[in-house]
């Protein structure tokens, strides 16, 4: 029996997977975190190769993979973040990608090969309830997503509309979304005071490693002390995405998307929106180097991150090869020759 | 009578990152500091400034998030560092909420601990617990874990020098000389003296949230039988209390 709900089930999932829309603003003065996704650049992608139309929840994938069944009469997905394999009913097709699918179709996406978050976007988006206006997961005071928790089998996640996207072509990138090179770039502050000359140097002269304890909260580094020049308390003020934390140890924490809203720890440096995503992407044991830069640099930066985003789509071609088993369309993309060799 | 609020004052404008903007008005806790953080947070929240998201008051700054596509973080710095303000001087009287602590026992298993270290006895607590009319200095770590100002300083306390990795959601606590209301199951190295069956954050009900900075608390005592029927109403989402206006 199929369910009549239009959704997509959940055949195998690996852990930290979880539904994620831009984030949940508005209520961070009550201590209500946004979430959203931890790479917000792949995200965008993801979000702009679907359509905007709907809401814009889909999925964040940890490094594990992910095998979803099209349990409606159409679903289009898009793909981005770290790439993976991808394949659709056993037939592989490019990551960076959005795909038009059909009723019990199986999308099967491997493992992360470099880096550590992907998202599938959604068109129309998920039928779910939002929390305080949003659909995104924040597993720590389980709001948002699927019962405010990570994904596993067997679930099923509803779409607005199962005609959505009907008659659309695949597309894919013609080339990965180009990423800058060098160090992690940093605003200093707000808190740089707290920290001598010395302090600041051992941040910008570290080579850092991201700790096993890291998850969405936060991404705890390893490497040099770094030294206080004052009191490693503050009274607690807000938090960005990004912002460093250095608690008492001189350990940093870098801030992520599952933040606490509020902190009493010394933030001696901010990592900059155009290389949040980047770090996002380096996974744990991985090496980081910072650099600082000015808030004007900062922007120029943002701007140039958008400017890739624009230039990675305006690269978009049709798929080689479909997910259709459709002959003639296989036939004119010439990958079936050899099974059609008995023709004259 | 309150002073005549005409002191001007200028907070430290900073840009974090390239997605928010701090202001800084000190270092400390003091009602006078945080009431000109909320007064800058009503006037910042009152321009309906394009591109701005929201406003994060806390103790003693605000933190104003911006969507940097949507506006020029240079142009909401400048903006930000000539606002020309007067000093609200003493803080006005915020909403009055009337919140039921059962004290002791089970719902507050640090009470007799911090008698005996102050020399008093758990009813002299609970009385000097319920004495004080608090003061909203900020909501945050977690949703609406509420951080209260106005301890009476024969319960300063310092906190546990090893926290406790789980405390009850609910949990109505002491730490240092300050107070507080939890609302979700949390670590804490503060002291519980009781349990409020008060949801303040509850996302399944409208509003999720009750307690807002600026708004003041006061405790009232009910026995654990009425804990379990208030309970009982909180879990069907019952907000139980409302707030007398200011």
């Amino acid at each position: 029996m199929i369910d009549p709900t239009p959704s997509l089930l959940v055949e195998r999932c690996g852990p930290l997977v979880t539904v994620q829309d831009v984030g949940r603003f508005g209520y961070q003065r009550f201590g209500v975190t946004p979430a959203g996704p931890m790479d917000p650049w792949a995200w965008r992608l993801a979000v702009r190769l679907v359509g905007a139309a709907g809401n814009d929840a889909g999925l964040e994938l940890g490094p594990g993979g992910l095998v979803l069944r099209v349990e409606a009469e159409r679903a289009r997905l898009a793909f981005a973040g770290a790439e993976r394999a991808l394949a659709v009913d056993g037939r592989p097709f490019p990551w960076w990608s959005v795909l038009g699918l059909v009723r019990s179709q199986r999308v099967e996406i491997g493992p992360a090969l470099r880096g550590v978050w992907s998202y599938v976007a959604i068109a129309g988006g998920l039928g779910l309830s939002p929390v305080m206006g949003s659909l995104a997961t924040h597993t720590l005071t389980r709001l948002g997503g699927l019962e405010g928790r990570a994904l596993r089998a067997g679930d099923r996640l509803p779409l607005t509309d199962s005609e959505i996207g009907a008659g659309l072509p695949d597309l894919a990138l013609a080339a990965p979304p180009p990423e800058p090179e060098g160090p992690i770039r940093v605003v200093l502050g707000p808190q740089e005071a707290w920290f001598g000359k010395a302090g600041i140097a051992t941040l910008l002269e570290g080579t850092w490693r991201v700790s096993p304890r890291s998850d969405r909260m936060g991404y705890r580094l390893e490497g040099p002390r770094i030294e206080h020049a004052r009191s490693p308390n503050i009274v607690s003020d807000g938090i960005v995405m990004g912002a460093i934390q250095v608690p008492g140890s001189g350990q940093p924490i870098v801030l992520m998307a599952d933040r606490q809203s509020t902190g009493g720890y010394p933030k001696i440096a901010t990592v900059i929106g155009a290389d949040i995503g980047r770090l996002a992407q380096v996974g744990v044991g991985g090496a980081i180097r910072f650099r600082a830069v000015t808030f004007e640099e900062a922007l120029q930066a943002r701007a140039e991150a958008r400017a890739r985003l624009e230039a990675a789509l305006a690269g978009l071609e049709p798929v080689a090869c479909s997910g259709r088993l459709d002959a003639g369309f296989l036939l004119s993309v010439n990958l079936v020759s050899g099974v059609t060799a008995g023709e004259p | 009578m309150s002073e005549p609020a005409s002191e001007p004052f200028r907070p430290r404008v900073v840009p974090v990152g390239d997605s928010a903007v701090l202001l800084e008005l000190g270092e400390t806790i003091d009602p006078l500091i945080n009431a000109a953080v909320l007064a800058l947070d009503a006037e910042i929240r009152s321009l309906e400034l394009e591109g701005v998201i929201e406003l994060v008051p806390t103790y003693r700054s605000l933190l104003v998030h911006y969507d940097p596509e949507r506006i020029d973080g240079r142009v909401l710095l400048a903006r930000l560092s000539k606002l020309d303000l007067e000093h609200p001087g003493t803080p006005p009287e915020g909403r009055l909420w009337t919140v039921p602590v059962a004290y002791g026992g089970e719902f507050g298993i640090d009470l007799e601990a911090v008698a005996r270290r102050h020399g008093l006895r758990a009813e002299e607590v609970v009385q000097l617990h319920t004495g004080p009319t608090y003061r909203v200095y900020m909501v945050g770590f977690v949703p609406g874990f509420t951080y209260l100002g106005g301890l009476d300083p024969r319960l300063y306390t310092p906190r546990l020098d090893d926290p406790r990795p789980r405390t009850p959601a609910g949990s109505v606590s002491i730490g240092g000389i300050q107070a507080g209301i939890a609302s979700l199951e949390i670590p804490s190295g503060w002291h519980l003296l009781g349990r409020t069956p008060v949801r303040t954050f509850d996302p399944e009900r409208t509003p999720p949230l009750l307690l807002e900075p600026g708004d003041r608390v006061r405790f009232v005592p009910i026995d654990p039988a009425t804990f379990d029927e208030l309970d009982r109403r909180a879990a069907a989402h019952d907000p139980l209390i409302a707030p007398e206006p200011a």
